[in-house]
């Protein structure tokens, strides 16, 4: 039987993320892995977390894996991106809010200058979901990693011109948020442009859902931008981002299941986010790691 | 919505006088703009008034292509002059237009298949255009048969159902919208729809003929039209369309859906 082969007008753009070692995301010119339809230029890349203080609320069968470098950042992306094979480190600068540690700006550009000596891999930086502290302190970091070209988040609708600002005068990409909402993304997308910054240099997250947690909202929502994108909108043509390991190991099953159930989670979860479209997977056990690019290895291979 | 910038045409005094005086900056600019405009392509028509129509075309043509990367609607009745624009296009061209006489179907289709063109058809012969759409759609069926005659992918084929101006022929309308409807049962794939908008007001007086454009083409959107020749500087008909189209699911929606549509 003649397959047929769906020829989509546009393409993803190509986001190029990291100075001394760049990798590009996006490019995509059909859906992801299917033999035809899309040469995909650039594999999804899988980045790890790196906290800037000891994550309390982690299971002990994830925390195990990175033992004492939990304690210095430094260390433990050293580790993620020498041992466990990460393609990008993710520096999630939890410490700074109110009702944590609340650490200052200069304490946290430490810590980004820190890893940043100690990898060469591209950094994604997020703040800590306090919108006024996190404007303050990513202002702060993404002026002394000026040049760095790192992946900024997290930009809502409600909270986006600071970052953006700080973004485009440091000359880093930005990560534009919109709850499961493909309306509220495409505006913000908009917005973000509004201020002169380039429509390449944005990745898209829809917040992301663990298996049984919403999962299925998010998948459909990140396949229907992907369609939008490559049938045209330019708006809606950007790679995406899914913070798949703090939500599969935020679940009960991953917490309070058997050992291996936690590392299961996060590779169903990424697994399916891949056939989504997403690009870049943030993701937190070595074992999901390996496992995932495996995947994604299998999954290119095949074309 | 495949929109051909309705500009460059003879008829219009500017341009009449800007292909008299070999005047290409004039020329250039109003191509610039519709593409500013978001034209997908350009109508290219000499007008009546030039005495070496042939000459005119091609000295448009390439006046056009100097200053832009376009697909250019190559818009004449006249045969030489057809072949003497489309042979100078540098992306596939449109042809504006055939319709459903034998002879001129041979001779355009025989030119489409030559230069790769889309080809626009009228839906009338000799004896005029159908008063009503199933004579519409029995044209547009001859036209369908001879483009796979030819050897042509129908969806290269734009049927134009002909609006009359309102002001003479009223009942028309509805005719139209029904014809674009409905020459979607023709073939599989379907042959495209198009329309040449502002003859729907023309003799309508100057105030009215913007609104009644607009709202035309909002119920042919909604009818399913493909294509259409219209004014893309009309900056009001351009908001319609692109409205019409969000109705129709063909753009997703954003409070800035004008804008993206213009940033794409």
């Amino acid at each position: 039987m003649e397959r047929l082969i769906e020829k989509w007008q546009d393409k993803i753009s190509e986001v190029t993320i990291g100075a001394k070692k760049p990798v590009k995301i996006g490019g995509e010119t059909g859906i992801f892995f299917i033999d035809g339809e899309d040469k995909c230029p650039n594999p999804p890349k899988v980045a790890m977390e790196v906290w800037d203080m000891e994550p309390e609320a982690w299971p002990e069968t994830l925390k195990a894996n990175f033992g004492k470098a939990l304690k210095t950042p430094g260390e433990w992306a050293k580790m993620c991106a020498e041992k466990f094979g990460a393609d990008i480190i993710c520096l999630r600068l939890a410490s700074i809010h109110p009702d944590s540690k609340n650490t200052s700006s200069q304490d946290a550009g430490k810590v980004l200058e820190e890893i940043l000596g100690a990898v060469s891999i591209p950094l994604i930086v997020i703040g800590s979901g306090s919108p006024e502290k996190d404007n303050d302190v990513l202002l702060h970091c993404a002026n002394i990693s000026k040049g760095q070209n790192c992946l900024f988040g997290i930009a809502t609708q409600n909270n986006y011109k600071t970052l953006t600002a700080a973004c485009v005068s440091n000359g880093h990409s930005i990560i534009s948020e919109a709850p499961i909402d493909i309306n509220i993304a495409k505006q913000l997308n908009i917005l973000i442009c509004d201020m002169q910054f380039p429509a390449d240099k944005i990745v898209i997250h829809h917040a992301t859902g663990a298996l049984g947690y919403g999962l299925e909202y998010t998948y459909s929502i990140m396949e229907r931008t992907r369609l939008a994108g490559i049938s045209g909108d330019k708006m809606l043509s950007m790679p995406m981002i899914s913070f798949v390991g703090q939500e599969a190991w935020r679940t009960k099953e991953a917490k309070t299941g058997a050992k291996d159930t936690g590392i299961m989670w996060e590779i169903t979860s990424a697994t399916a986010y891949l056939n989504s479209g997403a690009d870049i997977l943030v993701l937190n056990h070595p074992k999901a790691v390996s496992e995932t690019k495996k995947t994604i290895n299998n999954f290119t291979l095949r074309q | 919505m495949f929109i051909i910038g309705e500009r460059i045409n003879g008829m219009f005094k500017d341009v009449a006088k800007a292909i008299k005086e070999k005047d290409k900056a004039a020329i250039q600019s109003l191509a610039k703009k519709q593409i500013e405009c978001k034209a997908n392509a350009l109508d290219v028509n000499v007008g009546p008034a030039s005495s070496n129509p042939r000459e005119a075309m091609e000295w448009l043509v390439k006046t056009i292509q100097e200053a832009a990367d376009i697909t250019l609607a190559i818009d004449t009745t006249k045969q030489d002059v057809m072949e003497a624009g489309l042979s100078l296009c540098k992306s596939k061209p449109i042809i504006n237009s055939v319709n459903a006489n034998e002879e001129k179907m041979k001779a355009l289709f025989g030119l489409a298949k030559k230069y790769k063109a889309s080809i626009i058809g009228l839906t009338m012969d000799k004896a005029g255009i159908p008063k009503d759409s199933e004579g519409r759609l029995e044209l547009a069926m001859k036209m369908v048969a001879s483009c796979m005659e030819h050897g042509i992918d129908v969806s290269r084929l734009y049927l134009d159902a002909v609006i009359l101006p309102v002001n003479v022929a009223q009942p028309h309308a509805k005719e139209v919208l029904k014809t674009i409807r409905d020459s979607k049962m023709l073939s599989d794939p379907a042959p495209k729809t198009v329309l040449g908008l502002s003859n729907v007001s023309q003799g309508s007086q100057a105030q009215y003929k913007s609104l009644i454009n607009r709202t035309f083409l909002s119920m042919a959107i909604a009818s399913g039209l493909d294509a259409a020749i219209l004014d893309v500087t009309d900056k009001e008909l351009m908001d319609s369309l692109i409205t019409a189209e969000l109705l129709m699911d063909k753009q997703l929606y954003c409070d800035s859906y004008l804008d993206a549509y213009r940033k794409k």
